[in-house]
């Protein structure tokens, strides 16, 4: 079966990197920022099973069950904030939380 | 083991006065009063010790000293010793120590315990600056006495505190972390020329560095020592911190952390650099000039007494630096003179200010005048500072500024003679204290107490204290000769600088 | 009997010591006991101690006597040493015993004053002090008592502090002297580094073997030590302070601004004497000095309104003589003169302070006038005093001193007819100003009431120091009239003799003699025509524009107040106030407003969207990663 070029599954990780990118930069809503997040994690595993596909090692796979795990850690507790946060804002906006602002 | 119980018992006295001063403050005040109290017992007892003298002036090591290692890894050990300088430095601080816990006794009325903790704990590090022969440990309570400090002066100081603490902490603070520095690449330079990494003095000595190195590394002590002395430029965080700090404060700081200073140039600065010292007096001796003549005119110019006080301190204290500087037996002599005088004669003055202060609520020299009608006593006591501060001779001040005129005029005769102008310009805002404050009619019609019982007491044991040293100062001489002849030959056999370091280390015990 | 000379000082520094520490427990009337009597003591010792000097000298002709060591530091040793010479015994008896009188004199002056135990216990400092200058045997000890006796004046200056002009007063005179103390100070390092020590006569010796006559270094030093002369003897160009120094009470004029303390710069050029010679050039500009000054200040008397304030020029004048002679060389002659002003000055500003009492603390002499009849008494010691301040012949002591110094002005070798001339005229001018005072306050008509008369204790001194001014001068007769060099004589073994020339002036003194007696008896009568007989005269003259341009710049004392001001004292006071605070502070103050700024820059960033974080967040990485890739 001919393989898929690494370089091909690269740029698909690429592309998916600055899709979730872009996207985390220009919504405002919570939600949709966490899964941008997401996709740009998937982008990153894609490339790591991509790279371990290559080198045929098993290290890419082994990084990828690490950002899956991350991921699921990550969404919990991003869950869990987005969920004060709702509480104490009363909108999803994550612009409408500045407190930070110097 | 006495010097360790030296250092250990105001630090312990602290602890005792934070924990009960919250029921009971005057248990708290007295705790500390009876803390100096033995400790100047204990050093004078010292310094009655004849056999010791006299072994030490023969060419003994130190007077007395603890060595144990501390981290034995890094070179770093517990090296405390007392010789006739440190000794002297010592009784200073134990005895303004009193005055400074009685000088408060009513003033400071919130968080008593806590107030006398860090007023300990000041004292406590300072002595560790003057006993401390290892320069990590030097460090270590150079930086010790900082906080407590700070905290006297924004916790219990007045209107301006934070500005000024905040002045005070940076400045100290930026010119320790250079000394830091310089420690560091002294002890890193000495470890890769000899192979034994030491912070300990007595192996630092004579370590030889080239003179590009020696020169920055002097500079970084140097920097430390001017911020503290202090030097101009560098000596803005003083008038400020003078000002805002609490009476104690006060006193403190003009009797003893600028001390610290004037200790380490001479401890540290020209034994360990002699060469880079020399190279650098014409800039030290006309930094110290620049001080004397600018801290004495601007003096005059305050408004607020306070500040008049310091900023005369900016002046006496360049005549300290001068002195230093000049590097001759009587210069030292006077420098070391000047160093005891002036704590206890400007101390005074801050006494006085924080007792006027006290009474009408304000330090503006407009809103004086005529005290003498109503306080005739501590007019007569303020004149007698006055003078003290003009130089006036039969006053230890006299001496002190005569010696050092005299030695440095050895030194540098053209630098010497616009030094002594200081002299015009000391009487200038020394008698306008007099005049302003006691003489003339009365402005504020608030009411003035004259000094009671206490305070007498307090200026009597300072009054006769500068009066003695004018007139019988042998004594200071005799204790402080030794010590400064031994700098003056480490600084001369540095210059020769084929010395090999270990060669003067020598072991023992208190 | 020596060996009690340390009581000298000690004395009076005791009865300082009672007064200031237990003065307002003492009852009252013990105040003046222990201050009057404290110098009576000292002078007392004083007397007996040169009752043997005369008798059996020291070894010598000096003794000393070490106290204890006071510094004692290498390379530099400083005994508490006194010395006892001939000069400096004449020192002693003049400061004890005039200054017991004006103690005693003291006792009734201020009687009423709040703070009379105050008082003595300044004058009694006062007094050790002085003891110390003159008995101290080096130049640091001398310095201590230098410096203390001008605090001492400070504090009686301003004695009577509610008033600021006293207090304004007091501290011009410390400042000024202190500028002249200053110059001496650095004399100190500049002998001490050449020569090795302070002691004064091992300094002197030790001097004339290194230096050569003439030499830099003897110049210099012997201008540093007259810097702190001329400041404390009132003389040019630090004579300002002292017409303003008779803010304090009269007897404080007596003692320390005509008696003793201002004569302390004429002692220090007398003692160190050997440097001044090894310098002739500095020498000569002592003599110009005193010329200078005992004209100008005697022109400035005689416009003065001030009794008090007349007195203070002649002072500064006759000082000015002194200085002279110092400068020809003839010490002892300078010395004789400070001995006769002591007693005849001590005794004008105490009259003349029984004269203000009297009218209730008046001292202008305008508002004066016919006090012969009212004030007998004081009237005539006045008188006496005064002919012995214009050194009327034969009868007064000023005439054999003041004689002494115009001789030696004229025939030393150090002299010229210039410096004998600008003394000449200033025995004119003296005539002029004294009698003026003394018709202007005893003769023409009353004009205040006198309300007080003095009681015995101000009379007695009074008399005592007229009858001494009358026959004080006898201890020195001029060779002209009647051979007797008591006094040089006895100076010889301290102070060397003038150097005159023996042959050839015999007739020349006697007709000099005539010639200054003709222009005082003339000084005289132009007082008593323009002041007493025809009074429309003096006020002829002073209506010219000219005449009214001339009296006020002599009331100014010839403006050298209002010179100061404008080139000292203004421009010191504006640079204190415009760096009030501090320039240096901008600097610090500059780098903390410059992090704020930076601070404030960066904190823009720092919007608190997290959106905005990421992006940044992104393309830091971003950059991060060109760099990596394209370098």
């Amino acid at each position: 079966m001919a393989s898929v070029p690494m370089e091909h599954a690269l740029v698909l990780a690429a592309v998916l990197f600055a899709l979730g990118l872009a996207g985390l930069l220009v919504r405002r809503n919570i939600i949709f920022m966490l899964m941008c997040l997401e996709i740009m994690f998937n982008a990153a595993g894609l490339a790591f099973v991509a790279a371990g596909a290559r080198w045929a090692q098993a290290d890419g796979q082994v990084m990828f069950m690490m950002i899956l795990t991350v991921a699921a850690a990550e969404v919990a507790v991003g869950l869990a904030l987005l969920l004060g946060f709702y509480h104490h804002f009363k909108t999803l906006d994550a612009d409408a939380a500045e407190g930070m602002r110097g | 083991m006495m010097l360790i119980c030296i250092v250990l018992i105001p630090l312990l006295a602290g602890v005792i006065a934070w924990a009960i001063g919250r029921q009971n403050p005057g248990a708290a005040r007295w705790v500390c009063l009876l803390a100096c109290a033995i400790d100047l017992v204990i050093l004078l007892t010292l310094w009655n010790n004849q056999a010791a003298m006299a072994a030490f002036a023969a060419g003994g090591p130190w007077l007395m000293q603890v060595n144990v290692p501390w981290v034995p890894a890094l070179g770093i050990s517990f090296h405390l010793a007392l010789d006739g300088l440190s000794l002297l430095m010592l009784i200073l601080s134990a005895f303004l120590g009193i005055v400074s816990v009685g000088c408060s006794w009513t003033e400071i009325k919130e968080r008593v315990g806590f107030f006398h903790f860090n007023l300990m704990w000041v004292l406590a590090g300072i002595m560790g600056v003057f006993l401390a022969m290892d320069l990590f440990l030097f460090y270590c309570f150079w930086e010790l006495m900082l906080v407590p400090m700070y905290f006297l002066i924004v916790i219990w100081g007045h209107e301006n505190r934070i500005y000024a603490a905040v002045k005070f902490f940076i400045f100290t603070q930026f010119s320790g972390l250079l000394m830091l520095l310089a420690i560091l690449a002294l002890y890193f330079l000495h470890g890769h020329a000899t192979g034994t990494y030491t912070f300990d003095y007595d192996l630092l000595l004579g370590t030889k560095l080239g003179s590009g190195a020696a020169k920055w590394i002097m500079l970084g002590f140097f920097a430390a020592f001017a911020v503290k002395l202090p030097a101009f430029p560098v000596h803005n965080w003083l008038p400020d911190a003078h000002t805002e700090a609490p009476t104690a404060g006060s006193v403190i700081l003009a009797g003893l952390l600028l001390k610290t200073g004037a200790y380490g140039l001479m401890r540290f600065v020209v034994p360990l650099f002699p060469q880079a010292a020399i190279d650098f007096t014409p800039v030290a001796m006309t930094l110290a000039v620049i001080g004397i003549i600018y801290g004495a005119v601007l003096s005059f110019a305050q408004t607020d007494l306070k500040r008049l006080v310091a900023y005369s301190s900016v002046s006496h204290m360049g005549f300290v630096l001068l002195g230093v500087f000049a590097w001759n037996r009587i210069a030292l002599q006077g420098a070391v003179m000047q160093m005891i005088c002036h704590g206890l004669g400007t101390g005074a003055l801050f006494m006085m200010v924080g007792a006027i202060q006290e009474r009408i609520h304000t330090r503006n020299i407009e809103k004086m005048g005529g005290f003498w009608e109503v306080a005739p006593r501590m007019g007569a006591i303020a004149m007698f500072f006055a003078m003290a501060s003009l130089g006036l001779p039969g006053i230890g001040n006299f001496i002190a500024e005569f010696l050092v005129l005299l030695g440095s005029y050895q030194a540098n005769a053209t630098m010497t003679s616009i030094a002594s102008l200081g002299l015009v310009l000391g009487s200038i805002y020394s008698l306008w204290i007099v005049q302003r404050v006691f003489h003339g009619a009365r402005e504020n019609q608030a009411k003035l107490p004259d000094f009671a019982r206490r305070e007498i007491a307090l200026f009597a044991s300072l009054i006769i204290a500068l009066v003695g040293l004018g007139f019988f100062p042998q004594p200071i001489f005799k204790t402080a000769d030794p010590a400064l002849s031994k700098l003056q030959q480490l600084a001369v056999a540095g210059q020769g600088a084929v010395q090999v370091s270990e060669a003067k280390h020598s072991g023992g015990n208190s | 009997m020596y060996e009690l000379l340390w009581l000298v000082p000690a004395l009076p520094c005791a009865g300082f010591l009672i007064l200031a520490l237990f003065g307002d427990r003492l009852p009252r009337r013990a105040a003046p006991f222990i201050g009057a009597g404290s110098v009576g003591f000292s002078a007392l010792v004083s007397f007996l101690i040169a009752y043997r000097f005369f008798t059996a000298p020291p070894e010598g002709e000096h003794f000393s006597q070490v106290l204890w060591t006071w510094m004692n530091v290498e390379g530099f040793t400083c005994q508490f040493s006194l010395y006892l010479d001939a000069l400096s015994l004449v020192m002693c008896l003049v400061v004890t015993g005039v200054g017991f009188l004006i103690h005693v004199y003291s006792a009734e002056y201020m009687i009423d004053d709040e703070s009379y135990a105050k008082f003595f216990a300044y004058m009694n400092l006062f007094v050790a002090a002085m003891l110390m200058l003159v008995l101290g045997e080096n130049m640091v000890l001398l310095y201590l008592g230098w410096e203390g006796v001008g605090l001492c004046s400070f504090l009686l200056i301003g004695f009577w502090y509610k008033n600021p002009a006293n207090g304004r007063a007091a501290m011009k005179a410390f400042l000024t002297t202190r500028i002249g103390d200053t110059f001496m100070a650095i004399g100190l390092f500049l002998l001490f580094v050449q020569l090795g020590t302070l002691d004064i006569q091992e300094m002197m010796q030790r001097a004339s073997q290194q230096w050569a006559v003439g030499s830099g270094v003897a110049v210099a030093a012997a201008l540093l030590i007259l810097g702190g002369a001329v400041g404390k003897s009132g003389q040019l160009p630090l004579q300002v302070w002292l017409p303003d120094a008779m803010a304090g009470p009269t007897p404080v004029s007596a003692l320390i601004h005509a008696a003793t303390m201002v004569t302390a710069g004429v002692y220090l050029i007398a003692r160190t004497h050997v440097i001044f010679e090894l310098a002739p050039s500095a020498q000569f500009l002592v003599a110009v000095v005193g010329a200078a000054t005992l004209l100008l200040a005697g022109f400035a008397a005689l416009a003065q309104r001030d009794i008090k304030r007349v007195l203070a020029y002649s002072t500064i004048s006759q000082i000015g003589y002194m200085f002279l002679a110092m400068g020809v060389g003839a010490y002892a002659a300078g010395i004789f003169h400070l001995v006769t002003h002591a007693f005849f000055k001590a005794l004008l500003f105490m009259a003349s302070g029984a004269v203000i009492v009297a009218l209730h603390h008046e001292q202008d002499m305008f508002k004066m006038g016919g006090l012969r009849k009212k004030l007998p008494v004081v009237f005539w010691t006045f008188l006496i005093g005064s002919m012995s301040l214009a050194s009327l012949p034969i009868i007064s002591s000023g005439f054999y001193s003041k004689d002494l110094i115009l001789w030696s002005a004229f025939a030393s070798e150090k002299g010229s007819k210039a410096l004998w001339f600008a003394g000449f005229a200033g025995a004119f001018v003296t005539g002029i100003y004294t009698f003026r005072m003394v018709i202007m306050t005893f003769f023409g008509e009353e004009k205040t009431h006198v309300h007080v008369k003095p009681g015995w204790v101000m009379c007695l001194p009074l008399v005592i120091l007229a009858i001494c001014s009358t026959f004080g001068g006898l201890m020195e007769i001029p060779s002209s009239i009647y051979h007797f060099p008591l006094f040089t004589h006895f100076m010889e073994s301290a102070l060397p003799a003038a150097p005159i020339p023996h042959e050839g002036l015999e007739h020349a003194e006697l007709m000099l003699q005539v010639i200054a007696v003709i222009a005082v008896l003339c000084g005289l009568s132009i007082a008593v025509v323009a002041f007493g007989v025809k009074p429309q005269i003096a006020r002829a003259v002073v209506a010219t524009p000219f005449g009214a341009k001339m009296r006020d710049l002599l009331f100014a004392g010839w403006g050298f107040d209002w010179l100061y001001d404008k080139i000292l004292i203004q421009p010191f006071l504006r640079t204190a106030r415009f760096n009030k605070d501090d320039f240096v502070d901008l600097i610090w103050n500059g780098i903390a407003a410059l992090s704020r700024g930076v601070h404030s820059l960066l904190s823009e960033t720092e919007t608190g969207h997290v959106r905005w974080y990421a992006a940044t967040l992104s393309v830091g990485a971003l950059l991060a990663l060109a760099i990596v890739v394209l370098l």
